[in-house]
Order: structure tokens, then C-alpha cells, then sequence
């Protein structure tokens, strides 16, 4: 074979598994998912955010912690589009969540899971007909018997498998997170979004759910923002700490740099409470 | 610096705008794919078959009442077999479809503002928004076309019942057959009594559920919004079904009654 013709061959093979990889690079551990710069909010008079900078990367579990009204479950508002940002930009996967138009924001969305802090379940409807809702009515599984299946096994990743056909009245509170939680994985998403997921529970089943959010990340491979003033949950869910104050991230670093900081505020975080 | 207050006209403004994107949210749902069909049966089912047994009682006692009442001024007219007549016009009419209107606004008009008051309230609305599904699609327009579908449903039956009350109070002061009773309603209601009467329900039932769903839709957050929603459901239904009614009732009148 002429020289020109094998470095013609070569350089389409070339091409070719360079076309091949790229999804694959995509999705390489280091990419960063979300970027938040700048980012400011505000209701009335009322300056929420003043200026957030976060970059998470793939596969990360980031916590934020704060006090109460600093303006954490705002950051993951303007995150997932429930709120439009004042100013700043919000960027998951590449696209300005800001920018998106409906169908596009919707897409994006399917991506993304979001665990409210009371569960947010369906109380109309039965565990079962909660993790169905969105298998039908997102991804629009027709074949029941898939449908019947993957309600199964996310019920089993979170220990409810007999809690299939009760109604949400007559969970308790932690169960009531863990079909939360199960209702958001069930479409397996990529970024999980989880605003205060033990509150409101004793410290057993506060734990018990911090160590399922762990265990889940890890089986489905999400990369998480966790919001919560809860140390322990913080101590077994982070990667990376980050603490706001007032609108702003004031520390950064992983929970035991954090917890060694000189940083007045940063300690009275990591003070025990008894 | 304290927040500058709103004046009420500007709120009043912004409001009806709010309704007016809501409404155009709404007609968007209903042509679009993915009709949820399954849902809107269920609230065919929790709006029309649960309200039969109110709307028949009230109807029935309010059709009672009226020929009870009607009888001893028809009597000093010497005019008393245009009872059967006087009954079927006013009720089919007016009566039958006010009285229904009014009582689903009250049940199911706060029943709709309280339970999305409540979704909302619970950040499920959120949670079904926030995971890509469409709230609107599942949660309104399934509700809105329910009520609006059976509200009409529920006056006729309302009429037919008021008419059996009618009879059994003539019965009880005077001795006439159900045959000749209802042949006599039959007999005085022509087409230009029903079709307006029948209209203004549809526009009735649609008003009834847009103000339920758009008042539970948009509540606050806290628990009082819940009832809020409700209360403004109920009240806001009520006023729209007598503006209507009036509207309705002028148009029909320059139609067929002049």
C-alpha cells in the first residue's frame, strides 16, 4: 500500500476513535458539572445571594452549610431554574440554566434529582404510583412491566420494599425521605440536589438517611450538592465543605481542614451542641 | 428603607395579568400531546359522582320550596295550573343552574384551591416541576375540564330533581299524576329555555375550576394560604357566576325572548 494512502487510513481510524472517546471524555471525573459565578439574588429589599462561586465536578458530593436564611436552598433554586438569578451565571453542563427556553429547561431537568426537605411525596397517590409518576410522565415508559421493575429495585436500594403500596400518610418521617429519595433516583439522574435531607429526623434516622445518600451516590454514580446544617450529615456525605454566611461562601475546604480552621465563624459550626 | 406599598390598583393589574398567562398556560396544555386521561376521570369521578348526592338534595328541597311558595299567589290569580309551568321555567332557567353552580363553587371550587393550596404549600407542585414533568397538564387542565364537563351534567340533574320536588309539594296540598305534571313542564320549556340555560353552565363549571386551580396554584407558602385559597376560590367563583349569569341572560333575552 502506497505511504499516502496507510497515513490516510490511519488518520480516519484516528479520527474515528477520537469521535468514539469524546462522549467518554464528557464524562471524565474532573469535569465540572455546575459553575456558579457570581451569582446574586434578590427578594425586595432583601439581598439573598451577593455573590456565590461554586464549581462542583463530576462525581463530587459538595455540602453547604449554614445558618438558617443565608441563602442555601436559593443557590439550588437558581441551579435547577426555579428561580432566575438576578445576576451572575449558573452553568450545569455547559448550558446557562438562565438562557435555556422551556424544552431545554425541561430536558436539563431530567437530569437532574431533587430531594426536598419534607419529601415533597404525592399524598394522593401510593408509594408505588409516586415512583411511577415520573417513569411515565418524564422519561414516558410505556411497558408496565419495566415500569414494575425499576419501582422495585429503588425501593430496595432504600430498604422500602414493603412499603410499596401505602400511602404517604402513613409513612413515617425518615421513610417519607427515603421514597423521596427513591423517587428522585428512579430516573437515575445525574446531579443530585438535596435541600436539608435530615432535618426534622431523631440523629439515628438522621443518620441512617446520610449514609443512604452516600451509598446511593456511590451505586449511581451522581455527583451531589447537599444543603444542611446538620455536622454529622455534613461529617459522612462531603467531599468538600463549603459554609456560607450572609449571601456569601466565607470557608471552603474538606470537613477536617474546615473543622482545624482559626476562623471564628467556621468553629462555631463545628462546636458540639449538647 | 421600607418597601414602597403597592397600590391596590397596580396589584389588581398585576393580578389580572397573572390570570390572563395562567388562562393562556391552560388552552396551551389542552392542545398539546400527552392528555392525562386517567386523571381527568378520577376528577370526572371526585367532582361530578360526589357532588350528585349535595346538588340532588338542595335541588330537590329547593324545587320543594318554590312550588310551595309559588301556590298561594298563582291561587289568588285563579292562575294555578301554570304551577307545573312557572316551576319548569324558573327552574330550568335560572334556579336549576344558580343553585348548582353555587354549590359546586362552594364544594368543589374550594376543594380544588385547598388541595393545590396544599400541593403547593408541600413543594409538590415544585418536586413534579422540578423533575420535568408538567403540573399544569396533570394537575389544571384536567380539573378545569372536568368541572367543566360535569357542572352541566350535575344541573340537568338538578333540574330534573327540583321538577320531583315541585310535584311532591303540589301533592301534598293537591292531588295531581306525575304524568300530567311533567307533560305540563315538558309542554312549557322550549329549546330557547334549555340552550342558554345549558351554555351558561359550561361557562359556569369552566369558571368554577380556572379560579379554584389558579388560586391554589398561586398561593403563599405558609399553612394560612391553604385556607386563603379556599375561601378566595369560593368567593371569586361565586362573583364570576353571577357576572356571567348576567351576561348570559341579557344575550338570550335579546336572542330569543324579545
Amino acid at each position: 500500500m502506497p505511504l499516502w494512502c496507510r497515513s490516510a487510513v490511519y488518520f480516519f481510524i484516528a479520527n474515528m476513535k477520537e469521535a468514539e472517546e469524546s462522549p467518554e471524555k464528557k464524562s471524565k471525573p474532573s469535569e465540572t458539572v455546575i459553575h456558579i459565578k457570581g451569582l446574586k439574588k434578590s427578594f425586595g429589599s432583601n439581598d439573598v445571594l451577593k455573590n456565590i462561586n461554586l464549581d462542583v465536578k463530576r462525581g463530587e458530593n459538595v455540602v453547604i452549610l449554614g445558618k438558617s436564611g443565608t441563602g442555601k436552598s436559593v443557590t439550588v433554586q437558581c441551579i435547577v431554574g426555579m428561580l432566575v438569578p438576578d445576576g451572575g451565571e449558573v452553568t450545569v453542563f455547559g448550558d446557562d440554566v438562565a438562557a435555556l427556553k422551556e424544552r431545554q429547561l425541561k430536558e436539563l431537568r431530567m437530569k437532574i434529582g431533587f430531594l426536598f426537605q419534607g419529601g415533597a411525596l404525592y399524598d394522593s397517590m401510593t408509594v408505588r404510583e409516586n415512583l411511577e409518576f415520573p417513569l411515565t410522565r418524564v422519561l414516558k415508559l410505556k411497558d408496565q412491566k419495566e415500569i414494575d421493575q425499576q419501582v422495585k429495585e429503588v425501593l430496595e436500594n432504600v430498604g422500602l420494599s414493603d412499603a410499596i403500596d401505602k400511602m404517604p400518610s402513613d409513612l413515617s418521617g425518615g421513610m417519607r425521605k427515603r421514597v423521596g429519595l427513591a423517587r428522585t433516583l428512579v430516573v437515575k439522574p445525574e446531579i443530585m440536589l438535596y435541600d436539608e435531607p435530615t432535618t426534622g429526623l431523631d440523629p439515628i434516622t438522621s443518620r441512617e438517611i446520610s449514609e443512604l445518600i452516600l451509598q446511593m451516590q456511590k451505586k449511581y454514580k451522581t455527583t451531589s450538592i447537599i444543603i444542611t446544617h446538620d455536622m454529622e450529615c455534613a461529617g459522612i456525605t462531603a467531599d468538600r465543605v463549603v459554609i456560607m454566611s450572609d449571601g456569601e461562601y466565607i470557608a471552603e475546604g474538606s470537613f477536617e481542614e474546615l473543622k482545624k480552621s482559626k476562623d471564628e465563624l467556621v468553629r462555631s459550626f463545628f462546636k458540639p451542641t449538647l | 428603607m421600607a418597601e414602597q406599598a403597592i397600590p391596590g390598583w397596580k396589584k389588581w393589574l398585576e393580578g389580572s395579568g397573572d390570570q390572563v398567562i395562567f388562562l393562556k398556560g391552560f388552552f396551551r396544555n389542552v392542545f398539546r400531546g400527552g392528555f392525562e386521561w386517567s386523571e381527568f376521570i378520577r376528577q370526572c369521578y371526585e367532582i361530578g359522582y360526589k357532588s350528585f348526592m349535595l346538588v340532588g338534595i338542595t335541588s330537590f328541597i329547593m324545587g320543594l320550596v318554590l312550588a310551595l311558595q309559588l301556590r298561594p299567589t298563582l291561587v289568588n290569580f285563579g292562575a294555578l295550573s301554570m304551577l307545573p309551568k312557572s316551576l319548569a321555567v324558573s327552574i330550568v332557567r335560572e334556579i336549576g343552574p344558580i343553585i348548582t353552580a353555587m354549590i359546586c363553587a362552594g364544594k368543589i371550587g374550594s376543594g380544588i384551591g385547598a388541595e393545590l393550596g396544599s400541593m403547593k404549600v408541600t413543594e409538590q407542585i415544585d418536586a413534579m416541576e422540578v423533575s420535568g414533568a408538567n403540573p399544569v397538564q396533570y394537575l389544571v387542565v384536567t380539573r378545569i375540564l372536568a368541572t367543566t364537563f360535569m357542572v352541566p351534567i350535575l344541573t340537568l340533574l338538578g333540574d330534573v330533581l327540583g321538577l320531583l320536588g315541585g310535584f311532591l309539594a303540589i301533592n301534598i296540598t293537591s292531588s295531581v299524576s306525575a304524568l300530567l305534571y311533567f307533560n305540563k313542564c315538558l309542554a312549557s320549556i322550549d329549546f330557547t329555555d334549555f340552550l342558554p340555560a345549558f351554555i351558561k353552565t359550561v361557562f359556569f363549571g369552566f369558571v368554577i375550576g380556572f379560579v379554584g386551580c389558579y388560586k391554589g396554584y398561586n398561593s403563599n407558602r405558609g399553612t394560612e394560604s391553604v385556607g386563603l385559597a379556599a375561601n378566595s376560590a369560593v368567593v371569586t367563583a361565586s362573583l364570576w357566576i353571577f357576572v356571567i349569569d348576567a351576561i348570559v341572560v341579557q344575550i338570550s333575552s335579546l336572542l330569543f325572548y324579545r
